[in-house]
């Protein structure tokens, strides 16, 4: 499949639309993420980052303007056609993790995997077992999510994100919960699937250090997008 | 449905305790359910039983006699006296009895010819129904064997049975002798040779049974019989096969239903009690079911948001909760259904008549548990239904954010 994995033009959020306390959050918002390309969304707390994010994750629906997921436009689309799209597109990694907890670390990781062919089947098993393996918690794989450090959790969601070899992981603050050594580690396992895999990568994070290793960072304020650039070499 | 099997089985293992509170209240509700459907029937037959005395299920007598006028026209006021019902045998009661004892739902059949008499003994004479009948057939179709309390259970020329009141009125027991007479026949002297107790005063004064020879010698049916009485295999369904006998015999077929109404309501009204009774168990039982999985809904929002996000779709998790409902319905119902037969079977060791014998007996119904369990599985996804819209409907953006 050619062409940009999403296409935003001029997407518009408004809450409690219609009403005396209409609030618009995204004013227009336009951008394209490529195949394959690692992007970070940053900004100040209310700028609208997460919003933007929920949007491009199919959680929530524009108020305006048209998105485009692999060419399709999918903001009016019915909400099962939305959901088999987070499933068979979309990889989400969270700041909280939110791992299910009554489920161990390696059945969290083939969930995607039962939703999508009914059954725990052996090709299933095997990609969540090297997906594991790959973010370094094959010993662990058993555990249920709580015996786990807060490292150890997000790389469970990493790998649970990737487990139907998405076209674009959305994460969000995935290391805002981490200490600096854990969030490094989580951010090269992310850099490096983005590699191997060639899944594409939008990021949102506070954290400086980390934009500023991004092939690209856009910069968000008040609902808009005030920078949008490759990374300065 | 495998994600939803394995997803809902999940929670409800996570609940723990929760889970296992619900469970046991609704196997608790249920037990009841089926303890009180399995013991009613038996309660019922017993007091049917008792209350009944010696009547059989199914009694096929003469027609009655109606007055026939012979003008039919309405040119004078007609004023037709009803006929006096004289004592008549069964027209071909042979080939019917053989008709009937061949006639699916009836367990036995058995000829009786009674009439009124008079028993005396020196200067007291008391007035009696002399029944003349076959010991054995007269045994399968009421048990009456079962109620002699002195002497033996058999009838030769000559011999009599009395009830115990009535012993007890003339002074006699059992080898004593009685004279038995009728308005046809002056009678004759015979021996007692076994006394019954029905365990009511009124009939244990009023019959003496002779042989079905001697009855019909002594009240004037030669080779007849005043009726035939058939035991019913389903004592509930007694009214409904006599109605299907009447339409091919020209004599009259009363069930024990018709003929004690009465007791009919009241057996009626007990089931319409412990039907309300176990509607409301029922109820009961899914409004415990449904308030654990609204609380469930609430406790696993979060998780509800990440299945979403991760790409289950409303439908999903809609049967994941009704699943859970369901699941709880049917693990509560079987453990209701094995709770509900030890119940039986410890009261039925308590509860008893009286007279020493049980009311009813611990039977294993494979049925009944079948159609519990499977009733349970439709009231626990019932009750599941309003808790599972909820789960559904959940905002993923919203619920995640929690």
């Amino acid at each position: 499949m050619s062409g940009a994995v999403i296409e935003l033009a001029d997407i518009r959020k408004t809450y409690n639309e219609g009403t005396a306390i209409a609030h618009e959050v995204l004013h227009g918002i336009s951008f394209k993420i490529e195949p394959g390309e690692f992007a970070c969304l940053i900004g100040p707390s209310g700028s609208g980052k997460s919003t933007l994010l929920n949007l491009i994750g199919l959680l929530e629906r524009p108020s305006g303007g048209t998105y485009r997921l692999n060419g399709t436009a999918i903001g009016e689309a019915d909400d099962d056609t939305r959901t088999r799209a987070r499933l068979e597109t979309l990889g989400f990694v969270f700041q909280f993790h939110h791992l299910l907890p009554a489920f161990s670390a390696l059945e969290n990781v083939m969930l995607p995997g039962l939703m999508r062919y009914g059954a725990y089947t052996r090709e299933v098993r095997t990609t969540a077992v090297k997906l594991l393996t790959a973010v370094g918690l094959e010993a662990a794989m058993h555990k249920p999510p709580n015996q786990l450090s807060g490292g150890m959790q997000q790389r469970v969601a990493i790998a649970r994100a990737l487990a139907l070899s998405p076209r674009l992981v959305l994460a969000d603050e995935p290391t805002g919960n981490l200490d600096t050594h854990s969030a490094d580690e989580v951010f090269a396992l992310m850099r490096e699937i983005n590699k191997t895999q060639g899944a594409a990568f939008l990021m949102v994070t506070h954290d400086p250090r980390l934009a500023a290793r991004c092939d690209r960072v856009i910069e968000m304020r008040d609902g808009t997008i005030v920078a949008d650039a490759p990374r300065q070499p | 449905m495998r994600f939803e099997w394995t997803v809902a089985l999940r929670f409800l293992r996570e609940g723990g305790l929760q889970t296992l509170m619900i469970i046991a209240g609704a196997a608790a509700g249920i037990s009841v359910i089926v303890f009180m459907t399995a013991f009613l029937g038996d309660l019922q037959a017993d007091l049917i039983r008792r209350t009944l005395g010696v009547q059989a299920g199914i009694i096929v007598r003469p027609a009655e006699e109606t007055a026939r006028p012979l003008r039919q026209d309405n040119a004078a006021l007609p004023q037709i006296q009803a006929r006096v019902q004289r004592l008549r045998s069964v027209d071909q009661w042979q080939p019917l009895r053989q008709r009937l004892e061949n006639t699916a739902g009836i367990r036995a059949v058995s000829p009786v010819a009674a009439g009124p008499g008079l028993i005396t003994r020196g200067e007291t004479s008391k007035s009696i129904t002399l029944t003349g009948m076959t010991p054995a057939l007269y045994a399968a179709v009421t048990r009456f064997n079962e109620k002699i309390v002195a002497g033996e259970y058999r009838l030769s020329p000559g011999d009599t049975i009395i009830g115990s009141d009535l012993a007890h009125d003339l002074g006699v027991g059992v080898g004593d002798k009685v004279r038995l007479s009728t308005p046809t026949s002056p009678g004759d002297v015979y021996q007692i040779r076994a006394i019954y107790d029905l365990g009511q005063r009124t009939l244990n004064r009023a019959f003496a049974y002779v042989s079905l020879p001697t009855a019909q010698a002594l009240l004037d049916l030669p080779g007849g019989i005043s009726g035939l009485e058939l035991a019913v295999v389903d004592l509930f369904g007694a009214e409904e096969l006599a109605q299907q006998l009447q339409q091919t015999t020209p004599h009259e077929v009363e069930s024990w239903m018709r003929a004690n109404p009465q007791l009919r309501v009241a057996l009626a009204n007990q089931t319409v009690m412990t039907v309300l009774i176990r509607f409301f168990l029922g109820l009961v039982v899914a409004i415990g079911v449904a308030s654990v999985l609204v609380v469930s809904v609430v406790q696993k929002t979060r998780e509800i948001g990440i299945l979403r996000a991760m790409g289950a779709s409303r439908a999903r998790i809609l049967r994941v909760f009704l699943l859970q409902g369901a699941i709880i319905g049917v693990t509560g119902a079987s453990l209701g259904c094995a709770g509900g037969y030890t119940l039986t079977a410890v009261m039925s060791q308590f509860v008893r008549a009286e007279d020493g014998a049980a009311l009813f007996a611990a039977q294993f119904d494979a049925t009944l548990y079948l159609l519990t369990v499977a009733g349970a599985a439709v009231l626990g996804l019932a009750a599941a239904i309003m808790p599972a819209r909820r789960a559904a409907r959940l905002d993923p953006a919203q619920a995640i954010r929690l």
